[in-house]
């Protein structure tokens, strides 16, 4: 049988004896395949252009946006108010989440979703409270995306009207770009790292709705200048809340809790006009 | 860091449309990057290569489209590519809306 086109002509043929003559470019070669034609192999057919173009206009963040989206929904329809925790590793996210935990797990229900890399370190600190936990580990991810966090959400099963929390991984980059379907996201910066950083990362606190400067407790031994650092977050986003807070002492944790109150009762009414209207 | 997740997605975009539109092979792809999308172009190609192997993606060229204007003067109308920090219009000082600038969209692919 013929090694290049699999005809049967030549069967009794040695391969030697059946050189093909490959064809250029639109020429055929016959060598005894007179009834057909040979080409190179990987040509393309003649007349026919193999390259095209294909039109696709998709975003890459479509698929994330699709989850976070239906989350948003689930969210809604039950009245689960839910905040996106982000920083850098170690500006106090979770021990301001602890007391916050403390505070709130006496007059409703809360739920928390953590996220790290590797470890549930952080959500037994949080299981220690005795509030429901579910912890996410992304391994490499840099960030948690929405449809992870749509199964933990499953898994948590967090009551109606619950307050959910969701810890994101350590990193003042990456988590921007993912939207969870939470109703407000958080940055949270502390005085031991530089007032400079909502100009060096911005796309952070261009998204978030309020900034809490934690560990103001240690202002006096760091050099931090609060109202520059305020200037740069509101030149990012002018709209952007801020407040000042020390997780471990418990100034400002009224504030914080205060405008926790304030904004989930904006949210609550936004949902129920978006229902009447629906 | 996460660009290698934005690759995932990209390669399987990639590969759904290879068992639609019937390729085996891409050559190039366009993608239009917003300013704002918090994606470095550099980090996006590497990831790409190492994403793309063993796959019809496998290869291709990386063809990174000119970010669309994102933020304009409702007074005077100027545009402009980058937000400048004070969010003001260099030209008259008005406020700028912002029109864009989170896009990372797959435009076109050159197949075969």
């Amino acid at each position: 049988m013929c090694g290049v086109c699999g005809c049967g002509k030549e069967e009794q043929e040695l391969e030697s004896k059946h050189a093909h003559k490959l064809a250029r470019d639109g020429e055929a070669a016959s060598n005894g395949h007179e009834d057909h034609v040979h080409l190179p192999r990987f040509a393309h057919a003649p007349g026919l252009s193999a390259r095209r173009m294909v039109q696709v206009e998709q975003d890459l963040f479509a698929k994330n946006q699709r989850y976070a989206q239906s989350n948003r929904q689930n969210f809604e329809d039950r009245g689960i108010f839910v905040l996106n925790l982000m920083s850098s590793p170690g500006s106090g996210k979770t021990t301001l989440l602890v007391r916050t935990v403390e505070v709130l797990s006496g007059s409703g229900s809360v739920a928390v979703i953590e996220g790290d890399q590797q470890t549930d370190r952080d959500a037994k600190r949080i299981a220690a409270t005795g509030v429901p936990v579910h912890q996410i580990n992304t391994g490499r991810g840099c960030h948690l995306d929405a449809h992870g966090v749509g199964h933990a959400y499953e898994h948590l099963a967090p009551a109606d009207h619950s307050v959910l929390f969701i810890e994101n991984v350590g990193n003042l980059v990456c988590p921007s770009g993912f939207d969870l379907g939470e109703a407000r996201r958080v940055v949270i910066l502390s005085v031991t790292e530089g007032e400079d950083k909502p100009l060096k990362y911005p796309d952070m606190f261009r998204v978030a709705d309020v900034m809490v400067l934690n560990k103001i407790d240690l202002l006096s031994h760091v050099e931090f200048d609060v109202d520059a650092c305020c200037t740069y977050a509101r030149a990012i986003n002018p709209s952007l809340a801020i407040l000042m807070v020390s997780a471990t002492r418990g100034a400002g944790m009224a504030d914080w809790l205060e405008w926790l109150a304030v904004e989930q009762a904006q949210w609550v009414k936004g949902c129920a006009r978006k229902i009447t209207a629906g | 860091m996460h660009e290698m997740a934005l690759c995932e997605s990209l390669v399987a975009i990639i590969e759904e449309q290879a068992t639609v539109e019937h390729f085996c092979r891409v050559h190039s792809v366009s993608l239009e990057v917003g300013a704002l999308a918090g994606v470095e172009v550099e980090a996006l190609r590497f990831g790409f290569q190492v994403v793309s192997q063993g796959t019809v993606a496998e290869g291709a060229e990386l063809k990174i489209l000119p970010s669309k204007v994102f933020a304009r003067c409702p007074l005077c109308g100027a545009q402009e590519l980058m937000l400048p920090p004070s969010g003001s219009c260099l030209q008259c000082g008005a406020k700028l809306h912002m029109t864009g600038g989170r896009e990372l969209s797959i435009k076109e692919m050159e197949v075969e």
